[in-house]
C-alpha cells in the first residue's frame, strides 16, 4: 500500500451519498451530454453514442428566439424520455427552485441541471443540494463560482458558456478563467489563502482543498455554444472532462451525423486527422449568434452568481 | 513486474482513477484509443462509462475485434469495471452486443436508476482478498448467469460482484474509486 495514493474521490471523509454522486460524474467523463426535447430525440442522441441526455422543454436557442418563462420539462415528456433510453437521464431545473428538483428526484432522473438557461426562480439563492440524494450539475464562469456551488453541494460543474448561441467563446473564457485560477491558488503561499478566498468569495475549505491538489473536487465539463466537433475537441484540449451539447445537434443540419461526429472527435480530442474524419460531409452547423453582440439582458451566463 | 505493460482504454469513462490505480500498485501505464497503442501492452482495463458510448467508440477502429482476438491468443489480460463488465460478458438479447470474453451474463443497470447506486463492504474470496473493501456501485450491473468455468473472486451478501475466467476479470462495482488497489494488484499479477 503506497501513502501517496489519493482517493479518486478526493476526499475520503464525504458521505456515501456524495460518492456515489460524484461517482457517476466520474462516468461521464469524456463523453457528450446531448439535449433533448422528445423521446425521438432521445433515441437519436443514444444511437449516436451519448453518454447522457438533458430533457429540457425547448433547446437554448429557440428559448432565446421565443422568450417568456422558460421552466422544468413537463413530467410526462421527462417519463417518456426514460421509457426509450438505458442511457443515463438529466433534466433542468430552475435556478432556485427546490420543488422542480424535488419533482425531478421523484421521478428518479439521474442528474439534475440547476441552470440560468431556464427562467430562474429565485435570484438570491441556489438550492441546497446536500439533502438531495440525486446528483447536480451547475453553470460557473469562474473559480468563485465553481466552489460556490460545490460548497452547496453540485457533485459536477460546468461552464456556463452562452447556451443557444453556438459561439464557444464564452466556454472557452470559462474555462480559461477557472484553470488559470486553480494554478494561481495551487501556487499562492498559505497565508494568502484567506485573501483568496475572501476575493473569489468561496468556501475557506475549499480554498484550501484546490490550493492542495491543484483541481477541483468535483469533475467539470464545458457548456454553453458548442456546435461542431472542433468545438468538442477545443473544449477538452482546454481541460474540459466531458462536454454538453445544446442546440448545436438538433438543429444542424444532420442531428444524428452530427452527434457522432461530436462523440466521435470528443473521445479523440488530442488527435487532429480523426476530428477532420469526424467532421467530414457534415452539411451546416447551427446558425450562430455572436455571443459578444448579445444585449446585456439576454446574457444567460449572469443569471445566478 | 517489468514485464508487464499496463494500459487503460481512454475512449471514455473513468479512465483517470484507474490510471491513478495502477500507479498506486507500481506500474506506469499508457491510454489506449486506437488499435496501435494496444500493442506491446499486456494488461488493459476497460474501464466504467456508458456501455453503449464505449461500444460505439471501440467499434470504429476496430478495437473491439483485436481485443477479443489478443484474449483469446492469450497475449492480454483483461479487467472490466462496471460498463467494462458489461461489454466482456454475455446477455441473450440486451443492447449492446457484447464480446463474450467470460462465460457469464451482465444485466445493465440492474439496481435501477442513480438513486439506487450505493456503496457497500465487499468480501474478496482466495486471489484479491481475503478480506473485505469497500464497494462502490454506481447504476451497478448484475450477474444473472454464471458458467461452470468461471470463479468467483467478490461477493457482497451472497451476490457475486466480480468474476475472473482466465486472464478476465469482471467486476460490477468500483474499485478505482476507493484507495484500496488490492483487485489492480491482483490484476496485473495475472
Amino acid at each position: 500500500m503506497t501513502d501517496s495514493f489519493q482517493s479518486p474521490l478526493r476526499g475520503t471523509e464525504l458521505s456515501a451519498d456524495h460518492r456515489t454522486r460524484i461517482g457517476l460524474a466520474e462516468m461521464l467523463r469524456g463523453g457528450v451530454i446531448m439535449d433533448v426535447t422528445t423521446a425521438e430525440e432521445a433515441h437519436v442522441a443514444q444511437e449516436a453514442g451519448a453518454v447522457a441526455v438533458m430533457a429540457l422543454e425547448r433547446v437554448p436557442s429557440d428559448i432565446r428566439r421565443d422568450g417568456g418563462v422558460a421552466r422544468m420539462s413537463p413530467v410526462d415528456k421527462v417519463e417518456e424520455i426514460q421509457k426509450v433510453v438505458s442511457i443515463p437521464v438529466m433534466a433542468k431545473a430552475r435556478i432556485g427552485h427546490f420543488i422542480e428538483a424535488e419533482i425531478l428526484e421523484s421521478l428518479e432522473v439521474d442528474f439534475i441541471d440547476e441552470s440560468e438557461v431556464l427562467t430562474p426562480a429565485d435570484h438570491a439563492h441556489h438550492i441546497d443540494k446536500q439533502r438531495f440524494k440525486v446528483p447536480f450539475v451547475c453553470g460557473a464562469t469562474n473559480l468563485g463560482e465553481a466552489l460556490r456551488r460545490i460548497g452547496e453541494g453540485a457533485a459536477m460543474l460546468r461552464t456556463k458558456g452562452e447556451a443557444g448561441t453556438g459561439d464557444i467563446t464564452e466556454a472557452v473564457r470559462h474555462l480559461r478563467a477557472i484553470h488559470s485560477e486553480i494554478r494561481r491558488l495551487s501556487t499562492a503561499p498559505q497565508e494568502e489563502w484567506m485573501t483568496l478566498a475572501k476575493n473569489h468569495g468561496a468556501p475557506y475549505s475549499l480554498v484550501c482543498q484546490v490550493a492542495t491538489e491543484g483541481r477541483l473536487p468535483v469533475p467539470n465539463f464545458a457548456a454553453g455554444g458548442i456546435a461542431t466537433p472542433a468545438d468538442a475537441a477545443l473544449a477538452m484540449r482546454l481541460g474540459a472532462e466531458a462536454v454538453f451539447v445544446g442546440s448545436g445537434i438538433f438543429k444542424s443540419k444532420d442531428p444524428l451525423r452530427t452527434a457522432k461526429a461530436i462523440v466521435h472527435a470528443t473521445a479523440h480530442f488530442e488527435n487532429a486527422s480523426e476530428i477532420a474524419n469526424a467532421s467530414r460531409n457534415l452539411g451546416e452547423a447551427m446558425p450562430g449568434i455572436d455571443a459578444s453582440k448579445l444585449p446585456e439582458a439576454e446574457r444567460l451566463q449572469d443569471r445566478g452568481w | 513486474m517489468s514485464s508487464v505493460h499496463a494500459a487503460v482504454l481512454a475512449l471514455q469513462g473513468s479512465v483517470e482513477p484507474h490510471l491513478r490505480s495502477l500507479h498506486a500498485s507500481g506500474v506506469d501505464p499508457i491510454e489506449v484509443r486506437k488499435p496501435e497503442q494496444l500493442a506491446g501492452v499486456t494488461h488493459l482495463i476497460i474501464p466504467g462509462g456508458e456501455s453503449t458510448t464505449l461500444h460505439h467508440l471501440f467499434k470504429l477502429h476496430g478495437l473491439d475485434t483485436l481485443i477479443s482476438d489478443r484474449v483469446k491468443e492469450g497475449s492480454l489480460a483483461l479487467l472490466g469495471t462496471c460498463a467494462g463488465a458489461i461489454l466482456m460478458g454475455h446477455h441473450p438479447d440486451q443492447a449492446p452486443p457484447r464480446l463474450g470474453l467470460i462465460d457469464v451474463d451482465v444485466d445493465r443497470n440492474a439496481y435501477g436508476r442513480q438513486v439506487h447506486s450505493f456503496v457497500d463492504q465487499v468480501e474478496w474470496n482466495e486471489g484479491p482478498g481475503p478480506g473485505t473493501s469497500e464497494g462502490v456501485f454506481i447504476r451497478a450491473p448484475r450477474f444473472t448467469r454464471i458458467g461452470d468455468s468461471v470463479n468467483v473472486l467478490a461477493r457482497r451478501e451472497n451476490e457475486t460482484v466480480a468474476v475472473q475466467q482466465n486472464r478476465c476479470i469482471a467486476c460490477c462495482f468500483h474499485p478505482e474509486l476507493t484507495t484500496d488497489p488490492r483487485l489492480h494488484r491482483w490484476f496485473l499479477g495475472l
